[in-house]
């Protein structure tokens, strides 16, 4: 006879602090953690990228070659290449080991605020500020975007790739998901403009922050409201927002120093993580872990649950 | 941290994709692809096989290229006359050839033959004699002579039906003829160059005795080939024909090989082989000598010019066939064909003409008059409807020359600019008098219309503002207009422009407007209109009029003369618009505070991804065989203003904007608020509504005393200052742009294809000078205001309205404009928040407005002495320094703050490894490791 299933332990929210990087980049605009989590990219208003190890806490890598500041980057699937966007209009494609620069792709009219690839690395998608989505292709050698969603009535603020859809935020107030394996745009309305998006780790739903400190989520195949998370301050700032590793908290950065945590189904404030004395930036959720990174002013943090232990690192490892 | 014990657990959590490679056995070396060079050709023994370039493209030949054999030269034909005496063997060609040569790929090839049954030879010898010999060694003999009884003639079925007709083995097809007294052979000196000679009759020396009275069948030829040529080689060259280079073999050793048709029968006509001395074999002078010639006195005879025919002649040389290669028979009935120029085959039942056709009688054309002039005169047409004076008096004025007149006047009166406009001809093109004709229409139009407006104004400022409502205001300006475009106006006639030529009615009832227009009628609007339409579309109509009537106004004719019309029209009235717009945001609007979230708040739309972007995704494309990128568009009439308009008021027809602009300001003060986009939210709107109120307020008070060009015409109609034609021109664009609904982009282009540009570039430029400066906001937002200053007179023209009136009837581009300034949407937080930088909390959207009030005065005085200087630029950089120096200011301070930080934390956190400095090469490995960490 089999053992019964151990009792799946409560969800553990990471409150405890185990790093503290200084990151000397000026103002961190984004920090992310690549595909596994064990690493971490963060982006400097003083124009670099830099690559952490949060775990250890060591810087393993800067990228320098943006001409402003960098405000978003995401790793690809293999860690073999780094995406940026920056204030200077371009998406620009790395090369993680050797930190140079694979290709630049120009053509956004203002700032990128977002930049994401696709599952496979093939595509690197941008949001910018001239309210468009632009593919730009990583197998080819052609400077022109694949295609151009230019359907947003304004600055694109956020975007998120999944296997087939492409999902954005716009501060036209509306959430758009493009679906190309059916070949339609879904465009719902939330009334506020939206500075963050993210699917559901389950991809049946989407997140939306608003700049009416309000978050929504929201049924990803009806556009129905499922729950709607308040209490944090978003009313000026492009902050950014997400699920937690098993969907099932939902967290978001504030304008008064903290970061929120709610409860998906009950839609109740679990916690508020007091972080810094400024505006908390942006934040980046473990993808397997309960792990959280939090970027205030020029400081990057990574907390763990309570329960997590401080391994020490053993010499020559 | 990872675990101590990490590194043997991840091995196992490493996952493997695809199939592995087998290992490689021990001390064995992977093979390497033979390289081209390296690449030999060996015959069935082994050997290596050199090329030659001998006779037929062979490789080594004979014993190590020698003649002989292993045991040297020796004849195996060889026997001694003694003992025996040796056979006399007929040698064919076969016997000299070597073993590759009767392969599949020789020249002569022994495999390829055909099959019994469509041969046409009755039967095979080597069957034959198998079944010979199967006879004599069965174990019943004689069962096979059974068999050959029993077995059917293996007869084709053409032969069989052939012979039924008639037709015997070695005869020719076709009913019998007589045979003609032959004529003498052709001359044996002619030379013959190429490849091979033709065939020669072998039937020439056959006969000597014909009688008259006998018939005889045709002789057995082949057909002519009247395939084309196709192939890139000489005339007449034939390459090497092994039916010919084996001519004749037909030993009883050497069976034939070659089946073809007129081989064979020239085999069943005799052996030819003795028949006189005749060449065999391979011949002409490209091969050399053959094996076989016997001839070689020519061999090294040098080729000369003078063997060559270099003139075209007309007389044939001699064999009648200009050329032809044709088979001879032809060739040798000269005398028959003597006048016949048709060569081919004549088909039965037809024969050649023995008259020629009669000639064609050409006709001469008639004679032309002495004084006749090859030119033709169009007589203008003037319409009855023209005949009023006034109208007259216009064509009079933009033609120089009423065109009745022109009819009675002599004709070597006019000069050549008025016999150009009469014909239509263009004008030459020459250096054009005056600047003002490089201008584009569309700048002298506007040229034009700033005069206008200047006009205007001294006329409309004896109106009360306040009293006018929408429709007397407009009805007002028209009025106005009306007076003030007099004979600018477009005259239907005249110009060949036709804006609603879709709707013939509409067009004629335009054309009455204009008319009217002309004439100076007052009640222009009332008298054309059509009975059936409402008040609304009466208006409607009356407005779109009005416009179409200023924006066509007849140009100069010179410059209308430099342009031509397109082609294809399509294009130009059509637009690109997106089918499917996403809903009225009222609704939603109101979805969202009910949080009716679902179907109120969903739009969808079928969207076409890139084939491209489907195939870097892994999906199927969904749309395979459209060719729609994006949401699909329709197309839309381009001149039907109110396509493109949400807003009653505002129009589309861009050259009238200064006009509508004038409407609209007017306007403002009745028409109902509408939320717009950037209306975040109640709270929100009032307190942007504040802030604006207060910088519009702030602004009114400088640009009164400063901004005398742009701001005279909004904000005080009764100066009369001329304002400068290209500021004015700047304006109107950047009214363009705050129209609520926008047009597509591709619309703005094409109207403010130069102004638009340079308006977004700048704000571009805005939008990076703000990331230039160190994101506190208050310094930001100032800095960022005094970089705008050159092109916002639209906003200060806004602002000015904004006090004026109320509040909520800013238009939502000046909340835009505002937007950008505080770059588009939700920005960025500052760098750091300290204690000691506490007073640089940014301006947000929720700081109040009392703080706001305290500062903005400031700025404005601030700004009130930039332009008062007019040294906008220097003193942005001046600013900029000052900014950049507060900000270094700042981050000293914050320096000062994260190191205490970073003090406290390294306390509790001693652990951190201070490994900075990794290899790339160490990187890469863990990267590509990606070891799971272990918790």
């Amino acid at each position: 006879m089999a053992f019964p299933e151990p009792k799946p332990k409560k969800p553990e929210l990471p409150k405890r602090l185990v790093q503290n990087l200084e990151c000397k980049q000026g103002a961190v605009r984004a920090v992310r953690f690549n595909v596994d989590g064990n690493y971490c990219l963060t982006c400097g208003s003083d124009k670099s990228l830099k690559l952490w190890n949060p775990h250890k806490g060591t810087l393993l890598k800067t990228y320098s070659g943006h001409g402003y500041e960098v405000l978003d980057a995401a790793g690809s699937f293999d860690n073999s290449q780094l995406c940026s966007c920056g204030a200077d209009k371009t998406v620009v494609l790395w090369d993680v080991a050797s930190g140079q620069v694979i290709r630049k792709f120009r053509g956004h009219a203002g700032k990128v605020n977002c930049v994401q690839f696709n599952e496979e690395a093939t595509v690197i998608l941008s949001g910018s500020i001239d309210s468009s989505v632009r593919c730009w292709d990583c197998r080819s050698r052609r400077p022109d975007p694949i295609q151009i969603l230019d359907e947003a009535k304004d600055g694109v603020s956020s975007l998120k790739v999944s296997d087939y859809e492409i999902l954005s935020g716009s501060v036209d107030g509306r959430v758009r998901r493009y679906d190309l394996r059916a070949g339609e745009l879904y465009s719902d309305y939330v009334g506020s403009p939206v500075t963050s998006v993210c699917f559901s780790k389950d991809g049946q739903c989407t997140l939306a922050a608003s700049l009416d400190s309000t978050l929504r989520l929201l049924d990803k195949d009806t556009g129905e409201l499922l729950g709607e998370y308040t209490g944090h301050k978003n009313t000026a700032y492009k902050l950014d927002c997400c699920l937690s590793e098993k969907d099932t908290h939902v967290t978001s950065c504030s304008e008064d120093g903290k970061v929120y945590f709610w409860d998906l189904v009950e839609g109740s404030l679990m916690l508020s993580l007091p972080v810094g004395r400024g505006v908390v930036q942006s934040l980046s959720f473990h993808p397997s872990k309960p792990g959280l990174l939090t970027a205030t002013e020029g400081r990057v943090q990574f907390w763990r649950e309570e329960s997590h232990v401080v391994e020490e690192q053993p010499p020559g490892c | 941290m990872a675990a101590p014990g990490a590194s043997d657990s991840e091995e196992e959590e490493l996952a493997g994709y695809g199939t592995a490679l087998e290992p490689l056995p021990e001390g064995e070396r992977i093979k390497k692809p033979v390289p081209l060079q390296e690449q030999t050709v060996k015959d069935e023994k082994g050997r290596y096989k050199r090329f030659h370039g001998a006779f037929s493209g062979g490789f080594s030949a004979g014993y190590f290229n020698t003649v002989g054999s292993k045991e040297g030269w020796a004849p195996s034909t060889f026997v001694s006359s003694r003992q025996k005496r040796a056979d006399k063997t007929a040698l064919g060609p076969e016997d000299f050839m070597d073993e590759e040569d009767l392969s599949e790929y020789g020249i002569a090839p022994k495999e390829i033959t055909t099959t019994d049954d469509f041969a046409s030879k009755p039967k095979d010898r080597i069957k034959e004699k198998a079944r010979h010999i199967a006879g004599i060694t069965s174990s019943i003999p004689g069962t096979t002579a059974l068999d050959d009884l029993i077995a059917p003639a293996k007869i084709t079925i053409g032969v069989e039906l052939l012979r039924k007709m008639g037709w015997k083995e070695g005869q020719g097809v076709g009913p019998r003829v007589k045979r003609e007294p032959r004529k003498q052979k052709p001359d044996p000196e002619v030379k013959v160059y190429g490849c091979a000679l033709p065939p020669e009759g072998s039937e020439d020396e056959e006969d000597e005795y014909q009688p008259a009275n006998v018939t005889f069948a045709p002789k057995d030829v082949m057909p002519v080939d009247l395939t084309p040529k196709e192939n890139v080689r000489g005339l007449g060259y034939q390459g090497l024909d092994p039916t010919k280079a084996l001519f004749g073999v037909s030993g009883g050793e050497h069976p034939s090989l070659f089946t073809d048709g007129s081989e064979k029968t020239s085999n069943l006509l005799g052996d030819l082989r003795h028949s006189k001395g005749r060449k065999l074999g391979i011949s002409g002078q490209a091969f050399g000598v053959g094996a076989l010639e016997e001839e070689d006195d020519d061999i090294y005879a040098t080729e000369t010019l003078s063997k060559y025919d270099t003139v075209l002649k007309d007389e044939e040389p001699g064999d009648m066939l200009y050329g032809w290669t044709a088979p001879k028979q032809y060739k040798n009935k000269k005398g028959m064909e003597k006048e016949i120029r048709y060569i081919g085959k004549i088909l039965d039942g037809f024969s050649l003409a023995s008259k020629s056709s009669a000639t064609k009688k050409t006709y001469l054309p008639p004679d032309l008059p002495r004084d006749y002039r090859p030119v033709h005169y169009f007589r203008p047409v003037i319409t009855a409807r023209n005949e009023n004076p006034l109208l007259l008096q216009a064509l009079v004025e933009s033609t120089g020359k009423l065109e009745t007149d022109a009819l009675q006047q002599n004709r070597h009166t006019l000069n050549a600019s008025q016999r150009r406009e009469l014909l239509g001809e263009t004008a030459l093109k020459g250096p054009s008098p005056s600047v003002l004709e490089y201008l584009s229409g569309k700048d002298k139009e506007r040229i034009k219309e700033v005069k206008q407006a200047a006009e205007q104004q001294m006329k409309t400022q004896t109106l009360p503002q306040q009293s006018l409502n929408i429709s007397s205001f407009s009805y007002g300006v028209h009025q106005k207009w009306q007076m003030a475009l007099g004979g600018q106006l477009a005259t239907p006639s005249s110009s060949d422009f036709k804006p609603f030529a879709k709707n013939p009615e509409k067009q004629k009832r335009y054309e009455d407007y204009i008319e009217s227009l002309k004439q100076g009628q007052k009640d222009t609007s009332e008298s054309h209109t059509d009975p059936g339409m409402t008040e609304w579309e009466r208006g409607r109509e009356r407005e779109e009029f009005f416009h179409a009537a200023v924006l066509y106004k007849s140009s100069n004719p010179v410059l209308s003369s430099r342009f031509t019309r397109a082609k294809h029209e399509d294009d130009t009235d059509k637009v690109e618009v997106p089918r499917d717009q996403e809903m009225d945001i009222d609704d939603k609007e109101s979805a969202v505070k009910m949080k009716m979230f679902g179907k109120l708040t969903r739009d969808k739309f079928e969207w076409h991804p890139e084939k491209l972007l489907c195939k870097r995704f892994n999906v199927p494309d969904p749309y395979s065989d459209s060719l729609i990128v994006g949401l699909p568009k329709v197309k839309r009439d381009k001149y039907s203003v109110f396509n493109f308009l949400t807003l009653p008021e505002s129009t589309t027809t861009t050259i009238t904007q200064t006009i509508n602009e004038k409407m609209q300001q007017n306007i403002s003060p009745n028409k109902p608020k509408k939320p717009s986009r950037w209306d975040v939210s109640d709270k929100e709107k009032k307190k942007k509504d504040s802030i604006s109120e207060f910088i519009s307020l702030a602004r009114s008070k400088v640009n009164i005393q400063q901004q005398q060009p742009e701001s005279v015409i909004e904000e005080d109609r009764s100066r009369t200052n001329e304002p400068l034609p290209n500021k004015a021109v700047n304006e109107s664009t950047d009214q363009k742009e705050e129209e609520e609904s926008r047009p597509s982009m591709d619309l703005f282009k094409a109207i403010f294809a130069s102004s638009s540009d340079e308006k977004s570039s700048s704000s571009e430029e805005d939008s990076d000078e703000e990331a230039h400066q160190p994101p506190s906001s208050v310094p930001n937002s100032e800095s960022t205001k005094h970089a705008n200053l050159p092109d916002t007179s639209s906003a200060d023209v806004q602002e000015c309205m904004a006090v004026t009136s109320e509040p909520d009837l800013v238009p939502p581009l000046l909340k835009e404009e505002l937007d950008k300034v505080e770059e588009f949407g939700p920005r960025l937080p500052p760098v750091s928040f300290s204690k000691t930088t506490q007073e640089h909390e940014p301006v947000s959207l929720a700081s109040s407005v009392e703080a706001n009030q305290k500062e903005k005065p400031k700025k404005n005085k601030e700004k009130h002495k930039v332009k008062r200087e007019h040294k906008h630029k220097k003193e942005k950089k001046k600013k900029r320094k000052k900014h950049r120096h507060k900000g270094k200011h700042k981050n000293k301070k914050s320096e000062k703050n994260s190191n205490s930080d970073t003090v406290d934390s390294s306390d509790s956190l001693s652990d951190i490894e201070e490994i900075t400095d990794l290899s790339s090469q160490e990187l890469l490995r863990r990267l590509k490791h990606l070891p799971a960490m272990k918790q």
